[in-house]
């Protein structure tokens, strides 16, 4: 025991830090939420949380269940590759409950020349349309959007 | 109880099994859905985009982006042999309602649709000083809202100018390349509304992924390749003028 006789004031201090570093390791514990890590430095949980974000655009694999015949009508035509919400927007709810939730029909007037109005800054293989091309008829008249080709797809 | 030492041997490597379960944590939301299993990039077909402005609009109303901020924005370019050095690049409101009409004159004009990157080395990851964003083992860059400070500094690092601070949320906010969308089996919302398949959601770890046989078949670019931030947003016939 000579040999500590001064030393003692040192264990008290050793007892100090021992107890300092538990609180720190409890408050650590408690803070640190318990996925922290899990994948890196970082929360794992929040994964699976923004994986569980609500859906707003169906996609066309919902939309073809059940419109079947305007699938058909795409098929052939030169839109087969539009996706259905390209032109009608963001449907999920509509196909959670198709009874309440109506869509609105677009506007072809609109919604044809967003993507074919002429332009020299598109791809010259692109299909567009100068502004007098039908002199003030509607594009459906000539053209069914779901197979645009005149004559094809029930348009006259 | 009486557990002999055959026993205990027979129970160790079960209850290591258990506590190695325990430890991984609750499964992931989706439930088919294997993290390990994908990694996740996109195919931007230049001369397919006709600047209609649609991913935009699909990525504002998918992922209720504020009025003003883009987590993906449609650029277009018109270099002329004036030029060449500093094109004239506009993206009015992010391309969100298209472009005006381009007049017929000399040089060429090519759209070039932007959003993050998803690096595999990102900067922005890097500089977060709490580990609020993070590459997940599928390779797509994310911000866990709860845990950002909002410090910008990710925003500042991104040399692809991706990110923004959420005017309501003030948090740090990006594409998330509809990571709620691509683990349930879906594609992204940009290229479910994209008309021209000008973008296309490509998973580099499924073999049977046309990706595959694109890269091997065409001149593809990432932007800014000098940063060697592993991007994964690969461009088919990118101009040399794009920054």
């Amino acid at each position: 025991m000579s040999a500590f006789r001064d030393a003692e004031h040192l264990f008290r201090f050793a007892g100090l830090f021992v107890v300092a570093l538990l609180v720190f390791l409890l408050i650590r514990g408690y803070v640190v939420p318990r996925s922290f890590g899990q994948y890196g430095h970082y929360r794992g949980a929040a994964i699976g949380e923004i994986a569980a974000r609500p859906i707003h655009f169906a996609g066309h694999q919902a939309c073809e269940t059940c419109h079947t015949d305007q699938a058909e009508a795409k098929r052939s035509g030169k839109h087969a590759h539009v996706n259905c919400e390209a032109c009608h927007g963001a449907l999920a709810r509509h196909a959670d409950d198709p009874v309440s939730v109506v869509p609105v029909k677009p506007s072809t007037a609109v919604l044809c020349m967003r993507c074919h109005a002429a332009s020299a800054a598109k791809p010259k293989g692109f299909p567009q349309i100068a502004a007098d091309h039908s002199g003030g008829v509607a594009c459906e008249t000539c053209h069914q959007p779901h197979n645009p080709a005149i004559g094809a797809g029930g348009a006259k | 109880m009486n557990l002999s030492r055959r026993h205990i041997l027979i129970l160790l490597p079960a209850a290591a099994v258990a506590w190695k379960s325990l430890l991984a944590g609750t499964p992931q939301a989706a439930p088919n859905y294997t993290m390990s299993q994908h990694w996740w990039s996109m195919l931007i077909d230049i001369p397919k985009c006709i600047g209609c402005g649609n991913c935009v609009r699909a990525c504002q109303a998918e992922n209720d982006v504020p009025d003003g901020n883009f987590r993906t924005w449609v650029e277009r370019y018109h270099v002329t042999d004036e030029n060449m050095a500093s094109p004239e690049v506009i993206s009015p409101d992010g391309g969100k309602e298209g472009f005006p009409p381009a007049q017929e004159d000399a040089g060429k004009y090519f759209y070039v649709p932007k959003l993050c990157n998803h690096c595999a080395d990102s900067p922005c990851t890097q500089v977060c000083p709490v580990g609020a964003t993070f590459v997940t083992p599928d390779g797509v860059v994310l911000v866990d809202q709860t845990y950002c400070l909002g410090c910008a500094y990710c925003v500042q690092a991104c040399p692809y100018g991706c990110r923004y601070i959420h005017p309501q949320k003030k948090v740090a906010d990006k594409c998330t390349l509809c990571y709620h969308r691509i683990t349930k089996g879906l594609t992204t919302a940009c290229c479910e509304a994209c008309p021209t398949g000008a973008r296309q959601l490509a998973d580099l770890k499924n073999p049977s992924d046309p990706i595959h046989e694109f890269l091997k078949t065409h001149s593809v670019q990432v932007l800014k390749p000098q940063m060697a931030t592993g991007a994964k947003v690969y461009y088919n016939d990118l101009d040399g003028s794009v920054r």
